[in-house]
């Protein structure tokens, strides 16, 4: 039962999983429109959050970077409360992980932030950027990851 | 308006990601994760020739923030560098993070050229 979870690297699905191999051939009206459904919140909470803190094109993308970085805290939080129950419901990482934290954080629109930056001219904003979101990102999912599995080892003595 | 644009782009591109990155896991295994580096990388290029394009609003809201925003993702990439450096996987963790932010801005640079170049 440990060894699975052990194993996986991808959070989405991670073919080496047996659960995750089966469940959208079982079930794939269910897995998919729970991504779906998940996929949709996480993208509106992430248009409502960019629409209130707007951003120019040489100006640093603090919405989306906030976004990102507290997506990648949760993820790290969500599979390892799921690792600690076996797993979860069988819905709970389709809807939650894929759905809303994919839906929530986005890959595409900071790396075109990114080149934005570039071709208007503001290299300082641009590499700024690019490499806050990685480190806060990589630190902000071990955040999560570390500080819950020790509060789940601390409450399960 | 703009809310079901969003609320329709990302209904396809959330689960959309899900069935590519199990398409590439089946053709190239699960060791190093491929699956979502080549989503992060498409829906790169798709935004960088979208940004290109001469777009109205509607547009922009269901393809770019729905579709792109929801395809693409950030938590699935640092959660997989996580699992590979503790793993003890040093260079695939690395190469993982600093490979898909390369590749991406190649990407959405070359969309954004290859498009600005062909269009009037």
């Amino acid at each position: 039962m440990t060894q699975r979870p052990r194993q996986r690297i991808d959070p989405d699905v991670d073919l080496r999983s047996p659960r995750d191999r089966r469940e959208v051939i079982r079930h794939p009206a269910a897995v998919l429109g729970a991504v779906a459904a998940g996929g949709v919140l996480g993208s509106l909470a992430r248009a409502g959050l960019q629409a209130a803190f707007p951003h120019g094109p040489a100006a640093f993308a603090w919405a989306t970077f906030g976004i990102n970085l507290g997506g990648c805290l949760l993820i790290g939080v969500l599979m390892a409360v799921l690792r600690a129950a076996g797993g979860g419901p069988p819905l709970a990482r389709p809807f939650l992980g894929v759905g809303v934290l994919g839906g929530f954080t986005t890959f595409s629109t900071y790396v075109v932030d990114v080149h934005q930056a570039l071709v208007v001219g503001a290299p300082g904003t641009a590499l700024a950027y690019l490499v806050g979101t990685v480190v806060g990102a990589l630190l902000a999912v071990w955040t999560g990851d570390t500080l819950t599995g020790r509060l789940l080892q601390w409450r399960g003595r | 308006m703009s809310v079901l644009l969003v609320a329709l782009g990302a209904a396809v591109g959330a689960p959309l990601r899900y069935l590519a990155d199990r398409a590439v896991q089946a053709r190239f295994g699960s060791a190093f994760p491929w699956g979502t580096l080549t989503v992060n990388v498409v829906g790169s290029l798709v935004l960088g020739v979208l940004v290109a394009l001469p777009v109205t609003p509607a547009i922009n809201a269901l393809l770019g923030t729905g579709f792109c925003g929801a395809f693409t993702t950030w938590s699935t990439l640092s959660y997989e560098t996580l699992r590979l450096a503790q793993a003890g996987r040093r260079l695939p963790a690395l190469t993982n993070t600093l490979g898909s932010v390369a590749a991406g801005l190649a990407a959405a640079s070359a969309g954004y050229a290859l498009t600005q170049a062909l269009t009037p």
